[in-house]
């Protein structure tokens, strides 16, 4: 079995459109939620979400552009700033265009490097405008592009374009839980020798006025109330829903016997991956499925409940989740939850949907990194059946030896990562 | 001086490709600028809905050169009906 260490990182989020800024506004407490100004909300109840802000995807692609969904762009750009942050080149296979020969970078062969991205929505920007041009506005054709742009794995393909990466490379789509599971199977693939490198995490760009709508109907969304900023609080007695937002996080992780040879800087060790499925009811989370991921990533990184310091927790500001989640947390990690450091870092980018969870370990390893605990902002009254230190409002100062971060998706996929300092 | 659709065609396909117009020749091939088939079908794209017309699979597929895509729309702006709305 080898060791798989994280080397690098890229992140775009509401919170920041990169990681310094992403982490200055973590560690403040400060909320990036704001007014939903992407699409029309004429004939939406929704006023808030989670946007992304001061970034033209042109001037990354140029042409490209055309056939790069805004999920995919996300992701592209993730991938880019995690070579770079990871001290590696932006091409693994040596070459400057998308063809020819596979020569290497001289680190790595490029057929040992795979991509695997995470996604719940895919590319549903390019989805819902074509479908409403052919059904609504009964226009005789559709863009040509619809297909590439809208494919579930199109990211992955992308990354791989942009990259060289020839690996073994594949989208994973679990709703809410994507990019975790994708960061675990990737982990997988480095941990039993399959792969050397991957570049993995996640991307969803789901603002658009089909999906809000639809959201909408589900009744879990939250009302923007007087300020957007504080529509998403988690664990709060008075929580009333979830935030929806848009991004991506991606991430180089490489065996460790090559990031040592190589000489690279090392962020974390990815120590380890639970999956669980609730097999219960598509949408309200069980507590046995999700303690189930915990004990189990718990289990395969080796690692004890009291060795663990904070969980980024799920966390998405619905009723049922939070508390089901502190259930679960507690049934997981026995008498040494009390010890713990939970915070949900949603109630400040929102849920990003299948991206979330990649953005989430991006806020886990940067507070490591800080040895500070990002707080559960917008928190007003504690709930009995919250009663876990959830890091109110305020970042806390804490030695983090090692952290879990939960996702749960709808439909009770769970999936659980454990990072351990290097 | 080309002539007033040879002319619209380039204007199209130098915006799609991302190309200044005046680089592209009327006899220039696709394969000359680098048109691929993906990029191909996106220049159809365009002309059908330009001119409010449906080219055939088979007659899009012939297109390789700036030429034959105005000799195929010429043909087509005579003879096709517009498509339905």
């Amino acid at each position: 079995m080898h060791q798989v260490l994280i080397t690098g990182f890229g992140v775009l989020s509401a919170s920041g459109t990169e990681a310094g800024a992403f982490w200055d506004n973590l560690a403040a407490g400060k909320s990036s939620l704001g007014p939903l100004t992407r699409v029309s909300t004429e004939r939406l109840t929704t006023r808030v979400a989670g946007e992304i802000t001061g970034f033209n995807p042109e001037d990354e692609f140029g042409k490209e552009v055309d056939f790069l969904d805004r999920f995919s762009q996300l992701a592209v750009i993730c991938a880019r700033r995690a070579l770079a942050d990871a001290g590696l080149p932006q091409r693994l296979d040596g070459n400057v265009g998308n063809a020819g020969p596979a020569n290497g970078c001289g680190l790595y062969a490029p057929e040992r490097v795979g991509v695997l991205t995470g996604t719940g929505m895919g590319g549903i920007c390019s989805q819902d405008q074509g479908f409403r041009q052919i059904y609504g506005e009964h226009q005789a054709r559709i863009h040509p592009f619809l297909i590439p742009r809208t494919m579930y794995s199109a990211a992955t393909s992308q990354i791989g374009m942009n990259t060289g990466a020839r690996g073994p490379s594949f989208t994973i789509s679990t709703a809410c839980a994507s990019s975790t599971h994708a960061l675990g199977e990737a982990w997988k693939l480095i941990r039993s020798g399959a792969a050397d490198m991957m570049i993995a995490g996640g991307s969803d760009a789901p603002l658009t006025f089909g999906v809000i709508k639809a959201w909408e109907a589900m009744r879990v969304l939250a009302a923007a109330g007087d300020d957007p900023a504080r529509a998403c609080r988690p664990f709060s007695r008075d929580r009333n829903g979830l935030v929806l937002a848009e991004g991506a996080a991606m991430f180089v992780l490489e065996s460790a016997d090559a990031a040592r040879r190589r000489g690279a800087r090392v962020l974390a060790e990815l120590a380890g991956y639970g999956a669980t499925a609730d097999a219960g009811h598509i949408t309200q989370p069980s507590v046995e499925g999700a303690a189930g991921a915990m004990t189990a990533a718990l289990a395969s990184a080796g690692l004890a409940p009291a060795d663990i310091d904070y969980i980024n927790a799920h966390g998405t500001g619905t009723k049922l989740n939070d508390s089901t989640e502190i259930a679960a947390i507690k049934r997981a990690f026995g008498a040494a939850a009390a010890q713990l450091s939970i915070s949900s870092t949603k109630s400040m980018h929102g849920h990003a949907m299948g991206a979330s969870g990649a953005i989430e370990l991006a806020a886990t390893l940067l507070a490591m990194r800080h040895d500070l605990v990002p707080p559960t902002a917008n928190f007003s009254q504690p709930d009995p059946d919250c009663d876990l230190d959830v890091t109110p409002n305020h970042a806390r100062p804490r030695r983090i030896r090692a952290a879990l971060s939960n996702s749960f998706a709808f439909g009770g996929l769970n999936a659980v990562l454990a990072v351990r300092r290097a | 001086m080309p002539d007033e659709l040879t002319q619209d065609v380039i204007a199209i396909i130098a915006r799609e490709q991302r190309l200044p117009a005046e680089t592209i020749s009327p006899e220039a091939t696709f394969e000359e600028l680098k048109i691929d088939s993906l990029d191909g079908v996106n220049i159809v794209f365009a002309l059908e809905e330009k001119y409010n017309l449906t080219i055939p699979d088979d007659v899009a597929r012939e297109m390789k050169s700036v030429r034959q895509v105005v000799d195929a729309l010429r043909h087509q702006l005579s003879t096709a009906s517009p498509s339905p709305a």
